[in-house]
């Protein structure tokens, strides 16, 4: 097993280390000091602001530059916007916000779908699975703009006239645990609520495949009970889509729920990439894509890991 | 039910108790089907799949009950061990399926999760799917003997081990942690024969459980279960729509057709002095050695299974029968005895082949 994780990390090293020389010339095609600096700025503050940028240097001395800063997690170069704060502390601080918001939310609506999916699947064709798929589909043809406005009107604004005092906050952010309902479980409700429809009728989907399954009528022929057949022979097996859905889902976890942190004013990773974007701020920029490539690279790896773990059919390749 | 606790003594030693020394038929049948009619719900209005099939199984006997797809092998034998889908599936308030006195379709689920498994066990036609692949065959073998039995871990191991000896499995100690996709199909099938054997059923329905493999596989489990069941003295109720499988394992023959039986017979009887035309003809379409040079074709029987939501008023094989008279389509004739000792058997028929003085006239 520790063979096969080091295999699949040692594999993922040179396709990490293309996509960030990749990322690096894309962000080139447009020399990011000129834009950053405008039209008033005279030569020499341009020589002086790629020196500092580091951009004067040949372009493989800035990519081993870089890839030195990812290895030892170490970002040190300046944000532009805000003067004397590094990538590296805005990213520590991004993070854990975006992470407080979406991980909550994508356990809440995993295990909430996957039950609600299996309770489908048992009841298949009679009017509680009808009732459950018609909310699923209504879920999910609603836009998450419409979630989100709804959410703020009634779970923030009126309820905050019937309360009398603000139960949750419509737009800011603070950190701290105990500031985490207040700010955070609003956003995240709605983040389940749009993600629901979705997924249930997913693993729906995939629950009614594993019930036709010819291992399920062994199992029931051995005597087993239905919770022991729906929730040892079916989960398991339903297991590897369930890990492949959820694993898909996780790179987007780290870049926040873009939307959902502009509304509600949270700065997560979403939100600062954006505004990073928009300000031509090209240190953040790179950093944090660089550093969402590596995430992205060690979910797929966990996947494989993960379905080693539930398949041993997996295990052998 | 009963409690299987003779299995702890069983554990240690290498084979099975030996239940039943001399195989022949002991006189009280340990099932006894009596007018099992079962219906489907379907969305074109109610099915009926099996219509009135009445026979006894006999303790060590391996009972054939052979016919076309779709004419209700499956479905009678399904209906013995209830693992029809509840919802759309009718048992006749008139069925009985009587095993040591309890008619089974009375049971509740949970009672015939007892029955299931412990005193009824069931083999499947697909070994390649029909055991999960997430778990150990070690795990699968033990989980059924979690369910029936006392043993502890240790105990239902050792068994599982004993019982992976017992269908010919090489390095059972070995084997038994592997998973399915590491055996083949014939090992497979061994792994699912294991399962349904290790709590010492008193009736295996072993569901065409050759088909899906090669000739020579086929021959080999036929002849493990064929052991076995000396060794257990368990009755086996073996579903095939592979004559020669019925000549090579059956003790006794059910013929079904269209939901009903058609013939029940011995199996030399069967072979040798069929009844029904339709069995007759089953049998004409099977190719023999020494005939095919000359033979141009094999014959097989013209037209189509009725369906089962427009069955004819009369015998429901008279459209497809060369023997077919005006009585066949007018009502639907009854299974009535025919012979005596060991040339009896029943068919459902009029004018049953080889009788000179037919049924019908009779009457």
């Amino acid at each position: 097993m520790w063979a096969f994780v080091i295999r699949k990390l040692v594999y993922n090293i040179p396709v990490y280390l293309a996509i960030i020389m990749l990322l690096m010339v894309l962000l080139r095609q447009r020399d990011p000091v000129a834009g950053m600096l405008g039209k008033n700025a005279t030569e020499q503050d341009y020589i002086n602001k790629r020196e500092e940028l580091g951009l004067n240097v040949p372009f493989f001395v800035q990519y081993g530059k870089l890839v030195k800063s990812i290895v030892t997690l170490d970002f040190s170069q300046k944000v532009w916007n805000e003067p004397g704060v590094t990538v590296g502390e805005k990213l520590w601080t991004a993070v854990p916000r975006s992470l407080a918001l979406t991980v909550p939310a994508l356990a809440i609506t995993t295990v909430i779908s996957i039950f609600i999916a299996m309770l489908s699947a048992f009841y298949r064709g009679r009017w509680i699975d009808r009732l459950l798929v018609f909310f699923a589909v209504l879920g999910m043809s609603v836009s998450f703009l419409v979630y989100i406005i709804f959410g703020q009107y009634f779970g923030a604004y009126k309820l905050q006239q019937w309360v009398g005092s603000p139960v949750f906050s419509i737009h800011g952010y603070e950190s701290g645990i105990w500031n985490w309902p207040f700010y955070m479980l609003l956003p995240v409700l709605i983040s389940v609520i749009v993600a629901m429809g979705y997924d249930t009728r997913f693993y729906r989907a995939v629950m009614v495949e594993e019930t036709q399954a010819d291992y399920i009528t062994t199992a029931r022929a051995k005597g087993a009970p239905q919770s022991k057949v729906m929730f040892v022979h079916m989960l398991r097996n339903a297991m590897i889509p369930i890990v492949t859905r959820v694993m898909i889902t996780l790179p987007f976890l780290v870049t926040g729920s873009i939307l959902l942190e502009e509304f509600f004013g949270i700065p997560g990773m979403g939100y600062v990439l954006l505004s990073a974007i928009r300000n031509n701020d090209f240190p953040v920029v790179e950093g944090f894509t660089a550093v969402f490539a590596g995430l992205f690279i060690l979910s797929i790896i966990a996947t494989d890991i993960l379905y080693a773990i539930f398949d041993p059919r997996v295990r052998l390749q | 039910m009963r409690c299987k606790t003779h299995l702890i003594q069983n554990t240690f030693r290498n084979s099975i108790q030996i239940v039943n020394d001399n195989t022949t038929q002991s006189d009280k049948p340990i099932l006894k089907v009596r007018d099992l009619r079962t219906s489907f719900k379907t969305g074109r209005g109610t099915v009926t799949a099996v219509d009135g099939v009445s026979f006894d199984l006999y303790p060590g006997e391996t009972l054939g009950v052979v016919g076309e797809s779709g004419c209700g092998k499956t479905v009678t034998n399904k209906s013995i061990i209830r693992l029809l889908p509840n919802r759309v599936t009718i048992y006749d308030p008139g069925s009985v399926v009587d095993y040591r006195g309890t008619n089974l379709l009375g049971l509740t689920e949970s009672q015939m999760r007892a029955i299931r498994g412990n005193e009824i066990g069931m083999i499947f036609q697909e070994p390649m799917t029909a055991l999960n692949p997430v778990f150990t065959i070690g795990w699968q073998i033990e989980e059924a003997l979690q369910y029936h039995t006392d043993l502890n871990a240790s105990q239902r191991r050792a068994r599982a081990i004993e019982m992976l000896r017992l269908v010919e499995m090489p390095n059972p100690e070995k084997r038994i942690d592997e998973y399915p996709h590491q055996l083949s199909g014939g090992m497979r099938q061994r792994v699912v024969i294991a399962i349904a054997l290790c709590c010492e059923p008193d009736i295996l329905i072993a569901d065409e459980p050759t088909t899906a493999l090669d000739v020579t596989i086929q021959s080999q489990i036929l002849r493990l279960m064929d052991g076995l069941k000396e060794k257990t003295g368990t009755a086996i109720i073996l579903i095939t729509h592979d004559l020669g499988v019925v000549a090579q394992a059956c003790d006794r023959v059910i013929v079904m057709y269209a939901g009903q039986i058609v013939e029940m017979a011995p199996v030399r009887q069967l072979f040798h002095n069929p009844k029904h035309p339709y069995t007759k003809a089953l049998l004409d379409s099977m190719p023999k050695p020494g005939r095919s040079g000359h033979q141009k074709r094999l014959p097989a029987i013209e037209g189509t299974v009725p369906s089962l939501f427009d069955l004819p008023d009369g015998c429901r094989f008279a459209d497809r029968c060369q023997h077919r008279r005006d009585k066949c389509e007018a009502s639907l004739p009854e299974l009535v005895t025919i012979g005596e000792g060991t040339q009896e058997s029943k068919a459902r028929c009029f004018y049953p082949i080889g009788d000179a003085q037919a049924v019908g006239e009779a009457s």
